[in-house]
């Protein structure tokens, strides 16, 4: 039988472990952020090498599964020689993961604009930085925002899956929480009720921004 | 890597392989299978029941896999609900599925203009037959391109089944590389593996997305 008792008292320890799911989530997305950036600049490059590397790297990606990722990279770092927390491992993973669908999505933002916007700013004699600068990133970087938001959902969610190399998070805690109580229903229940607390009120934050970009 | 290495796990592998595929074509087609049944209910079903699947898609979409995975298969036979791993496996890639389907289709069915059924309506054909031969049709050469890239994202969710112990491709690679030692390339393969089946599913994907659609395109 489910026991409310159980159940209650599995958040104490969920709670606390949400704070490393946000943690590598956020981290993550900052890193996507910025790799994605780059490799966003890399896919509209003249330079035809730049731009097939872009291509195979959001191929590959978005290509194998994150697991796979996680595991390739924890057995990887050690024969290179690099000794890191597993910490920080799974947030350079993570954030490697996400600069594929990132760059995607600015990618596609840039693409979204008018080509008169830069056009215009060309022709009253702004620099091509200033362009960049001041014409086409801000609103770009707005119309993105919402799908950046839905990204941060699927990292908090996929940040389930770090829990295989041991790092105590949301789904980590609630499986040493099955192991000891013996309560598996209530613990992952509650596990679920966590995720979705995050996710739901993420969501609202994706719907306000979307509003507020849809003027 | 060692050919004996191969040639001893080599069967082992194939297996896992085909569960994998097994896994992820049951799962795909279940999944689409009951997402359609959800947004057919969404569009025509009383509203109670339609708030109710409205709960049931966003439980499901706010949650991670893995964590329903576990709720499923260990939490289960707490409330009797006994599955063997295999079992508990396909129907949660179903579960997990279904709602981003669902989603899918109700954003087909949303793409078939007005007219059409509002026409079919005027010539006095009966609401079966308008989902029939005029929603279902049209809505779901719309929803295609969205249901192949879905479908391409289940693949890759598979490899998850085998944390509850699915003996899939990804198991019977873990399981050979702790009896090996070669965790490395073992995991390397199963990337480059992956990387090569998304694509393919992908190009193919792309095939009957031209195929199916050949009357929106333009004819040189």
């Amino acid at each position: 039988m489910f026991s409310l008792t159980a159940f209650l008292d599995g958040f104490g320890p969920l709670i606390m472990a949400a704070r490393f799911t946000l943690l590598i989530s956020v981290l993550g997305i900052g890193l996507g952020l910025v790799i994605g950036a780059l490799i966003c600049a890399a896919q509209l490059s003249p330079y035809p090498a730049l731009r097939r590397f872009a291509a195979v790297w959001v191929s590959f990606l978005r290509g194998v599964p994150l697991l796979v990722q996680l595991l390739l990279v924890y057995y990887l770092l050690p024969v290179v020689g690099i000794d890191v927390p597993a910490m920080v491992a799974a947030v350079t993973t993570v954030g490697i993961c996400a600069s594929a669908y990132i760059s995607e999505i600015w990618r596609g933002a840039i693409g979204a604009l008018p080509p008169g916007q830069a056009e215009s700013a060309a022709a009253i004699g702004m620099s091509p930085p200033d362009v960049w600068t001041r014409v086409i990133l801000p609103q770009a970087i707005g119309l993105s925002l919402p799908a950046l938001v839905n990204e941060l959902i699927l990292l908090v969610k996929a940040s389930s899956l770090v829990s295989v190399v041991g790092i105590l998070e949301i789904t980590r805690s609630s499986q040493a929480l099955a192991a000891t109580t013996y309560r598996p229903l209530e613990a992952y229940v509650a596990a679920a009720c966590v995720y979705l607390a995050i996710n739901l009120c993420l969501a609202g934050l994706g719907r306000y921004l979307e509003h507020r970009m849809a003027i | 890597m060692d050919p004996q290495i191969l040639v001893q796990y080599g069967p082992m592998l194939l297996r896992g392989f085909g569960l994998t595929i097994l896994c992820w074509l049951l799962g795909t087609v279940l999944g689409m299978a009951l997402g359609l049944v959800i947004a057919l209910a969404q569009r025509y079903g009383p509203k109670p029941l339609r708030w109710l699947l409205q709960v049931y898609v966003e439980v499901i979409r706010g949650t991670p896999f893995l964590v329903q995975l576990f709720v499923l298969y260990y939490g289960g036979p707490m409330i009797g609900l006994r599955l063997d791993a295999l079992p508990a496996g396909i129907l949660g890639l179903t579960l997990y599925g279904s709602p981003y389907f669902a989603e899918i289709f109700r954003s087909g069915f949303r793409g078939v203009a007005a007219g059409q059924i509002e026409a079919a309506r005027a010539i006095g054909m009966s609401e079966p037959a308008i989902v029939r031969r005029i929603l279902l049709p049209l809505g779901l050469v719309s929803a295609l391109p969205a249901l192949v890239n879905f479908s391409i994202i289940l693949t890759k969710e598979t490899v998850i089944l085998s944390i509850i112990t699915v003996p899939e491709l990804m198991y019977q690679v873990q399981r050979m590389s702790t009896e090996t030692f070669r965790f490395l390339e073992a995991n390397l393969v199963l990337a480059l593996f992956f990387w090569g089946l998304v694509e393919t599913i992908s190009r193919f994907g792309r095939r009957i997305e031209a195929g199916v659609t050949r009357h929106l395109t333009e004819r040189p």
